[in-house]
């Protein structure tokens, strides 16, 4: 009778197979930490000697020792401010209204589909469509208004979709209790579902946010100019922004450019890095409070 | 009496108050098809200018794209050529190493590893695609070059390597997802049996998740397509039907860059090349969208 538990030739390689692809699987997995820190290395190694309080305070120049960020930083600066204050309300209502209102009928369905849909539809044809509605059609020009529309139509479904997961986490237990004491649905939603889910919305709005600080494509489309050397006035002045600049500098073959456009990431990538750190600060709090 | 009228009346009035939220909150939600309907009529209108002018046989089977300069030729299959390029070339590399990294993180990692990689990959889908467009011109190509001297500055592999680093972590994090969602009672009984763990990812989990695994590659896909400025900094912009990576190429996404940072004046044919070719990257990166949450949306009803 042969032993159950003796380990065959054939049992050793099949075992030996098993270690060989935990092995692959754990190295490709930590791929994507060194790609990071390689990319982080090199974006520093190249721009941080340009990194300087002259580089963040000068106008776009055509000498490189002279050339700065100051009109892209406030250009993307009213950008942001001018898109949140679009797109976060209309955004969360919408998400209140598919979360706490809608009925399952064809139309609420639709919707749903249609922001998933959205949420996948390249940025660039963002930017076409904003060119043709908000620049030409309606007359705006290249202003920072056409392009805060623009990219408040792009970040919506990012908006909805994020906030629509937060009020979803609330527990019905606390809808339930307020509709017993006899609250109508908008008071129930005013005062106990948007408190409970606000650290989640607020995640996902700074998130969304920060998608749009670094968003090039449909800027570029409507038109933001690549040498703007004053200072956005009105939401109908022309603009540059952040990611435009860096893509104007590192387009061109000179290598000073190149280490400017790398400078320009640096900045870039720590704005990003505050406002994600931000998102995660609020979830963990929330977390907290919640446990 | 008096009492109830006014009671009354507060009924009313909250009565009303709710139905104006109601429907103020309805119509933000209708804006987001508002604006389907906007890509949709702005896209195909204009397109259909262009095509009052060339034929859309021309448009889709002509093979030189020339609309800048003369003699001018419209045939979009270079731009179609120079996309799936990329798009084949960074599914080949972002495709099994995705697959993998969510084998890993899924069936052997520990949940501490999980959690403190799920920020780097948070962080790696985060970073803006313009930064991945300067990694790929003054990292990735200088490599490339030491390798293939032949290569062009421009060229499509440098594109491909960053757009795959690019859909990475979307591909992780959506297998994951999947990986997870397969009941570990499967997993359990292959052991069970006596499988290695080598057979029970590849026999039991992949499989059982593959509808979620497949949905992620069509997603990552579909990104891929309509990824622009990486592409359009390391691509180059020279509309070749080729399939050497080696090249330079143009994309659909880096074709309407080009023509928006030019001077080309608003009612010409050329203009309205952008929204022909516009339409068609919608068209495709629609599809695949539709298909790939229909398969998500179906897989996630069968484990819930």
């Amino acid at each position: 009778m042969s032993n159950l538990l003796e380990i065959t030739p054939e049992l050793r390689h099949r075992r030996r197979k098993s270690t060989a692809f935990r092995y692959v699987c754990m190295s490709v997995t930590w791929m994507s930490v060194v790609l990071l820190v390689l990319l982080l290395a090199h974006v520093t190694k190249a721009g941080i000697d340009w990194l300087d309080w002259q580089f963040l305070t000068s106008f776009p120049s055509r000498f490189p020792e002279k050339a700065g960020l100051k009109s892209a930083l406030l250009g993307s600066t009213w950008l942001i401010g001018l898109t949140a204050a679009f797109s976060i309300p209309i955004g969360v209502a919408a998400a209140i209204y598919l979360e706490e209102y809608a009925q399952k009928n064809r139309l609420n369905e639709f919707i749903e589909v249609n922001v998933t849909n959205l949420a996948g539809v390249p940025s660039i044809v963002y930017g076409i469509l904003g060119l043709a509605i908000f620049v030409r059609g309606m007359g705006l020009g290249r202003s920072l208004l056409a392009g805060a529309l623009t990219m408040s139509l792009l970040i919506l479904p990012v908006i909805i979709l994020a906030s629509r997961e937060a009020i979803r986490a609330v527990p019905n237990s606390i809808r339930q209790a307020a509709f017993a004491l006899g609250a109508t649905r908008w008071q129930t939603t005013r005062h106990h579902v948007l408190p409970a889910a606000l650290p989640g919305i607020l995640t996902g709005v700074i998130l969304a946010m920060s998608r749009a600080i670094g968003e090039t494509a449909p800027m570029v489309m409507i038109g933001a100019a690549a040498y703007v050397a004053f200072m956005p006035e009105s939401p109908m002045s022309d603009f540059t922004t952040l990611p435009i600049q860096i893509y104007n500098w590192a387009k061109r073959p000179k290598e000073e450019f190149q280490q400017l456009a790398a400078a320009g990431i640096i900045v870039l990538l720590v704005a990003l890095l505050l406002m994600n750190a931000t998102a995660i600060v609020i979830r963990n709090m929330s977390q907290k409070k919640g446990a | 009496m008096q009492a109830q009228a006014s009671e009354l009346h507060r009924d009313r009035q909250r009565e009303w108050r709710e139905k104006s939220v109601r429907r103020t909150l309805f119509v933000c939600a209708l804006l987001s098809i508002l604006t389907t309907i906007g890509i949709i009529v702005v896209l195909f209108s204009e397109a259909g200018k262009f095509f009052a002018d060339v034929s859309i046989f021309d448009f889709l089977l002509g093979t030189q794209w020339t609309p800048l300069f003369q003699p001018k030729s419209f045939g979009v299959l270079p731009l179609v050529c120079g996309t799936f390029l990329i798009v084949a070339g960074s599914s080949i590399i972002a495709m099994p190493l995705g697959l993998a990294s969510a084998i890993y993180l899924s069936e052997f990692a520990s949940s501490r590893f999980r959690r403190s990689l799920k920020p780097i990959l948070e962080i790696l889908a985060g970073i803006p695609t313009i930064v991945y467009g300067y990694f790929a011109l003054t990292f990735v190509t200088p490599i490339l070059a030491y390798v293939f001297p032949s290569i062009a500055v421009y060229n499509a592999a440098s594109a491909s390597i960053v757009v795959a680093i690019m859909v990475l972590p979307m591909i992780v994090s959506l297998c994951d997802d999947a990986l997870r969602a397969v009941p570990n009672s499967l997993r359990e009984g292959a052991y069970a049996l006596g499988a290695t763990s080598f057979e029970v990812s590849t026999r039991v989990s992949v499989p059982a998740a593959l509808s979620g695994v497949i949905a992620s590659f069509v997603l990552a896909f579909s990104r891929a397509i309509g990824e622009t400025m990486a592409v359009s900094l390391a691509a180059g912009n020279s509309p070749n039907l080729t399939i050497n990576p080696l090249e330079s190429i143009q994309t659909m996404t880096s074709y309407i860059v080009q023509v928006s940072l030019g001077d080309t004046p608003t009612g010409t044919v050329e203009y309205y090349t952008i929204f022909a070719v516009g339409a068609l990257l919608f068209l495709i990166t629609l599809v695949s969208n539709v298909v790939a949450n229909r398969v998500l949306r179906r897989f996630r009803e069968v484990y819930e």
